[in-house]
């Protein structure tokens, strides 16, 4: 690239557009659908369900402790993808960048990007580029799109409706930890921690799992809301409530002092890289050993379970022995994570 | 971690909860006038834990509770003048005022900063010497220290570009006031952190001349059961005083050095609580000494009529007379994310508290 910042004439649609997305986008980015660089990607399926998402990041800062923007772009999306019970395959990549940002730090974003996608087994296979004047956005924005296959069996987790009292909640590690890296990373709090974010690809975590498919009942990443969000939807307006006690949640011990620093609760504080199961009682042992024994595992811990008191409501034993009931989150607890 | 976990011990939770129930023989309602310990009742489902006789109440103890909307009203006004950034503690910002927000003046162009300390706000007039940089003071004697520095700060550095429009109050007043009025209260729980500044003497008056008991209390649940378990003692006793349960923060003489830089900066004055109506001598105003730093001595501004909204029942709710939940507009037309009323938006207010940590 011969300018080291983004003009305006790099969303041009003319030959500076062409120059970023040859060197930049299709040099890391590159494989046989997108190097066809056809206005649509074209690709052929099996047959069966499709599963669709798409999602926008707009995370501040856009690098911060153990992720960035890019890798967050397409792990937020796989993730999505995996939950819904999709191996996921394919994603579009659209860039909204302001003028002015150092082509180094755009080619960082997108090694990253390409980095996760190699490790999710993904294509990164169309995208779009837009430059918008200066403070017009904050350096940049990345949405993403993705289609993956809906693994045979999977086919209703999304509904919920295989979920039964006596059913055990289980999740695959501990909580806050994005929430609190991108938090401790904007300086103007000057906090220094060793948090990292939990950023990544859920699916070969999940991929894990399919033998026990027919014990899974449900599946969720807890993302943005955080846990106790994630746990009151599964049982609104159900004819079930939820029971949790927190002394079985897993939290880093950093993300618990800066949340009673900050006034946060862990419950409500983002993540990257957690699922949220919901199993059948028979397989529980069985499905944690399973998820312990990989890298994105390590944590796994039966947190609850489905109950046939109390429906549509969570409640939380907390660590001293009172209950409270665990609702969704209110507001924001911080703007702008992800 | 250290110095929290000692005080989360299920044990211990136990062996207080089991020594409360022996004790309590009367019915007891115990007030709570600090937005740090309603958040810890509810969070930690600690009225799940306690015998029928004992009955937890929230009282004033929310800063931004507690601010009337004219307080906002004028804030906002000031937003709206040219060359004026505005700083502010975050919780202040979605605070409804008559007709407008600070959040909806910030989107429609308002210069409105969130700060996590007032040095924050004396970077930024250090940095934007033309314009003029308002710091919101609220709060009790847990903030009112930090506006006094930051005024000293300011005159040291010869910042005359900033300013500091202070609602800043003072606990008794209100803690007396609500016995006056005739609130069903047998004890009070007294403010952690207030205390750390003001040392307990101040509560002295409360014991003696109403024969209230009131004991400092710390955040974490065994700190609240130990003080609840005081309260008892005293109540069960007929034995009235003040007592702190809070050793490891507060002394009773509190911290001089910071109550000296308050004398030097502020005086008390008149002010207006919302549910409570005006109170002597329950403000603290800027002395005339700083009036260089006194937003409300520099800066003059019109300001629109205030008009309190319907249904909100914060102020019966900030007296102890009513429950979040006996409010029509609570978790239906007032939320956190909508909220009607201060109690609402402030983390300490008793409706987001309640709202967020529904007991069963």
């Amino acid at each position: 690239m011969k300018s080291k910042t983004i003009l305006l004439g790099h969303g041009s649609g003319g030959r500076l557009s062409h120059e970023l997305i040859t060197s930049i986008f299709v040099r890391h980015f590159g494989n046989p659908i997108l190097n066809q660089q056809g206005d649509a990607a074209v690709f052929a399926i099996e047959q069966g369900a499709l599963a669709f998402t798409t999602d926008s990041y707009v995370v501040d800062p856009i690098f911060f402790p153990g992720a960035d923007i890019g890798k967050l772009a397409v792990a937020g999306t796989v993730n999505d993808l995996s939950v819904s019970g999709a191996q996921p395959l394919y994603l579009s990549a659209g860039f909204i960048i302001e003028e002015g940002l150092e082509v180094a730090l755009l080619e960082k974003v997108v090694e990253s990007m390409a980095t996760e996608a190699k490790k999710a087994g993904i294509y990164i296979v169309t995208g779009d580029t837009k430059v918008v004047d200066r403070g017009k956005c904050d350096k940049l924005f990345i949405n993403t799109a993705g289609v993956g296959m809906v693994k045979p069996g999977y086919e209703q987790l999304q509904s919920g409706k295989f979920i039964q009292p006596g059913d055990k909640i289980i999740i695959n590690g501990a909580i806050g930890d994005h929430g609190m890296a991108v938090m401790s990373a904007r300086n103007q709090l000057n906090i220094q921690s060793q948090l990292q974010s939990d950023c990544a690809s859920l699916n070969g975590l999940i991929n894990e799992l399919d033998q026990h498919r027919e014990h899974i009942h449900f599946m969720r990443d807890a993302t943005r809301g955080g846990l106790g969000t994630v746990l009151a939807e599964l049982c609104d307006k159900r004819p079930f409530g939820v029971n949790i006690e927190e002394e079985a949640i897993p939290v880093h011990e950093g993300v618990r002092g800066m949340c009673e620093l900050l006034g946060f609760d862990p419950l409500y504080v983002a993540n990257e890289g957690k699922v949220v199961l919901v199993v059948g009682a028979a397989a529980t042992d069985q499905i944690v050993d399973i998820m312990r024994m990989h890298p994105l595992g390590k944590e796994a811990f039966v947190i609850g379970e489905i109950s046939q008191d109390h429906p549509g409501k969570c409640w939380l034993q907390t660590a001293i022995g009172g209950n409270r009931i665990v609702d969704m989150l209110a507001g924001e607890q911080l703007p702008r994570i992800c | 971690m250290k110095y929290i976990d000692e005080y989360r011990d299920k044990a211990k939770v136990l062996a207080l909860v089991e020594q409360i129930n022996q004790l309590s023989k009367h019915p007891m309602r115990i007030m709570e006038v600090c937005g740090g310990h309603t958040m810890a009742i509810q969070r930690f489902g600690i009225p799940s834990l306690l015998p029928p006789t004992i009955e937890l109440v929230s009282g004033p103890g929310c800063p931004v509770c507690v601010t009337s909307r004219a307080y906002i009203d004028q804030a906002i006004a000031y937003s709206r003048l040219p060359n004026v950034i505005i700083t502010t503690y975050g919780d202040l910002i979605r605070v409804p005022g008559s007709t407008s927000t600070l959040d909806k003046e910030k989107a429609a162009g308002a210069d409105i900063r969130i700060v996590y300390s007032i040095l924050d706000a004396l970077e930024i007039a250090k940095h934007n010497r033309r314009k003029k940089v308002v710091f919101l003071g609220i709060g009790f004697e847990t903030t009112s220290p930090g506006s006094a520095a930051g005024i000293l700060k300011a005159e040291m550095a010869g910042l005359f570009n900033f300013s500091v429009y202070s609602a800043h109050k003072i606990m008794p007043p209100p803690m007396a006031a609500l016995i006056d009025a005739g609130v069903n209260i047998q004890g009070y729980l007294g403010p952690g952190h207030v205390s750390t500044i003001t040392g307990s003497h101040i509560y002295d008056f409360i014991a003696e001349k109403y024969g209230l008991g009131v004991v400092i209390s710390g955040f974490e649940p065994v700190d609240v059961l130990q003080s609840v378990l005081m309260l008892v003692k005293q109540y069960e006793n007929r034995r009235p005083a003040v007592e702190i349960q809070y050793t490891r923060a507060v002394k009773p003489e509190g911290n001089t050095k910071a109550l000296a830089m308050l004398d030097e900066v502020f005086e008390l004055s008149d002010d207006w609580w919302r549910g409570l109506g005006v109170l002597p001598r329950s403000g603290m105003k800027i002395k005339e000494k700083y009036s260089r730093f006194d937003t409300e001595k520099q800066l003059e501004v019109t300001v629109e009529p205030t008009r309190e909204d319907r249904g909100c029942i914060c102020g019966t709710v900030l007296k102890g007379l009513a429950k979040p939940a006996d409010c029509k507009l609570f978790g239906k037309a007032c939320t956190p994310s909508d909220p009607v009323g201060a109690c609402m938006v402030s983390n300490e207010g008793a409706c987001a508290a309640y709202y967020r940590y529904r007991q069963v």
